[in-house]
């Protein structure tokens, strides 16, 4: 098991383990979402072996953080990072999406150790993290909540009435990060249904917006710690990513949102992800 | 008087005398069921610090601006956001907090339903969800706030429990039950004031119906705001004489499957009524259940394929066949059957 929290060397190792980790259960299940859970790799890699303060052995501790992948579809990403953390067997991941299989096609909190929330239907993750926040007041306990959203599904009215709400109530216990990946699965999302100015929308809303490179991981730890730190009100770390970020033939193709690669394709994703881990050892 | 006390149970001893013409309408004690819970959420917030209430603006229309008065750091008010307030619950419940979350019942029924769904029954939590407004008593209010489909909606729901209680005192009793229970329940109140029917030892518990007229040639089954419409009924056709057994129904789901087979072996047909349309709820749950066992004359008094309109409540019942004549002609109707 994996010492935490990690240095930004080691995180940029483990970020590689977890995308072979995304390539090979999804290839494995002949289905999935590769291309968001590529995306949103360096940033629940940071989280899980750097800034969450979380206890395997104990998956439901009360004081624990609480993440939330809204974007539920990106789930292996998530079952990936627990596998490697060590909240459940790394064998589990070859049984994603078959019948029996603890990894649903969307994550249920009561089948896996380690997730917070079930989600999946999009535009809720972030409300529900708004409410384990005012929670965490309530009972002054001083965990932390992160809720990566996607930017398709900032189209849902419901993300910004969960914005309102974190505003309102001054909630500098929960973080939203949102894997900014311009693809969603019909199309750009810019031309199918504009977000933008989407930063300008989110400090309109009242909260601090943090611009970064969402594949940068020299930036991910300090804004993701900034973040923690900040009091007085609610963080939104806008992370610019790539969708499919790491497997040259998905990178920007919106085909690879939903769809799984063959062993060849699998095979040569493994190969360049390796590769480019070995170039930055 | 033809009325013999013994043959009720649980119901108020001044109540029996008006139940006869319906004059427990116009002469009897009332109140929504709406103000009890909202008198009750109070009282468990005092016994249980864990007790959250959420609202979405119609807190002084539910009466829980009381409880954000009394507990003002355990109330929090959403705003005009059904959706983000029922995945908030969700939230809370998850960290121990037991919220109830309050609105009317189209919008908890309808406009957060996939929140509903897949935020609090799919993953299971214990969550609350208090819906005032609940079938065609918003009489006044128009289609837009009568919550007239929420019953069956939240009954096909996997998870769910689904409570509506008759009267004032029996809500009482139904609050505090989903407060002890873990898990969520789907409590269904009145807008419109409605009779004070049943006496405080009323046996409340999640699942029971309870059977609170005797009577052996038919059997009515009613919930919510209908059980005293259908007690009306009983006192009438009793003059006529059809001895009707009365069986009040809080708990949709889980549905006593025995009492209910039980009066249908015993007196040969039945009458469901409830305030909601009359697919997917009572009168389905009871009809599926007899349809695989014991398959005997029914009917179904309930909302039927229709929006309501605008109107005083009970002038509503009447025209959109609910109240107590209704039932009346509806039991003579499964007795010809027989």
């Amino acid at each position: 098991m994996a010492h935490v929290p990690m240095s930004v060397d080691e995180l940029k190792q483990m970020a590689a383990t977890v995308r072979c980790d995304i390539i090979e259960m999804i290839c494995t299940a002949e289905a999935g979402h590769p291309g968001g859970s590529l995306s949103a790799t360096d940033i629940v890699t940071a989280l899980y072996f750097r800034l969450m303060n979380i206890d395997p052995a104990n998956p439901r501790w009360p004081d624990r953080d609480r993440f939330i992948l809204s974007k539920g579809h990106a789930c292996p990403v998530w079952y990936a990072a627990l596998a490697e953390r060590g909240f459940f067997d790394k064998s589990h991941l070859g049984t994603l999406r078959r019948m029996g299989s603890i990894l649903q096609g969307h994550p249920d909190m009561n089948k896996v150790p380690g997730i917070d929330m079930t989600a999946g239907s999009l535009g809720q993750g972030l409300s529900v993290g708004v409410g384990m926040a005012l929670a965490g007041k309530l009972k002054q306990k001083d965990y932390h909540v992160w809720v990566v959203i996607g930017d398709g599904e900032s189209q849902e009215g419901s993300i910004w009435e969960a914005a309102m709400s974190a505003a309102k109530w001054k909630l500098d216990n929960i973080t939203a990060i949102l894997d900014r990946n311009n693809l969603q699965n019909d199309w750009h999302v810019d031309e199918l249904m504009p977000i933008e100015p989407v930063a300008d929308k989110w400090r309109a809303f009242g909260w601090q917006v943090v611009e970064i490179d969402g594949h940068d991981m020299d930036a991910i730890v300090p804004a993701l710690e900034g973040a923690r730190q900040r009091t007085g009100g609610p963080t939104l770390i806008l992370a610019r990513t790539i969708k499919g970020k790491g497997v040259s033939y998905m990178e920007n193709v919106c085909e690879w949102h939903g769809k799984a690669p063959c062993q060849a394709e699998a095979d040569q994703a493994l190969g360049e992800i390796r590769r480019d881990q070995e170039v930055q050892l | 008087m033809s009325h013999n006390t013994r043959s009720y149970h649980h119901v108020r001893p001044e109540v029996i005398p008006l139940l006869a013409d319906g004059k427990l309408f116009s002469e009897g004690a009332k109140a929504p069921t709406r103000a009890a819970f909202a008198q009750t959420v109070i009282e468990l917030g005092h016994a249980n610090p864990d007790i959250v209430v959420l609202d979405a603006d119609v807190s002084k229309s539910i009466g829980t601006n009381k409880f954000a008065a009394a507990f003002p750091d355990r109330a929090f008010n959403f705003g005009i956001a059904e959706q983000n307030m029922f995945a908030a619950a969700a939230g809370m419940a998850t960290a121990g907090l037991v919220p109830f979350a309050c609105t009317y019942a189209v919008f908890a029924s309808l406009r957060a339903l996939d929140m509903v769904r897949n935020s609090i029954h799919y993953p299971n939590l214990n969550v609350k969800i208090a819906a005032s407004h609940s079938g065609i008593t918003p009489g006044p209010d128009g289609v837009t706030h009568q919550g007239q489909e929420d019953l069956s909606i939240m009954r096909a729901i996997a998870n769910s429990t689904v409570i509506a209680p008759a009267d004032p005192d029996t809500t009482v009793l139904a609050v505090r039950a989903a407060a002890a229970y873990e898990g969520p329940v789907y409590l269904s109140f009145t807008r419109d004031p409605v009779p004070q029917v049943f006496r405080p030892d009323y046996p409340f518990a999640i699942g029971r119906a309870v059977t609170v007229r005797d009577g052996a040639d038919v059997t009515i089954i009613a919930m919510r705001d209908l059980t005293a419409h259908a007690l009306a009924a009983a006192a009438n056709l009793a003059r006529e004489g059809i001895d009707a057994r009365v069986i009040d129904c809080p708990t949709l789901k889980p549905l006593d499957e025995a009492t209910v087979l039980l009066a249908a072996e015993q007196t040969g047909a039945i009458v469901t009524a409830e305030n909601n349309v009359y697919f997917g709820g009572l009168g389905s749950a009871v009809a599926e259940l007899l349809v695989e066992n014991d398959p005997i004359p029914m009917k179904r008094i309930g909302v039927r394929d229709t929006f309501a309109e605008s109107g005083p409540y009970l002038d509503l019942l009447d025209k959109y066949g609910l109240s107590y004549g209704h039932i009346e002609a509806a039991v003579k109707s499964v007795i010809a059957r027989k």
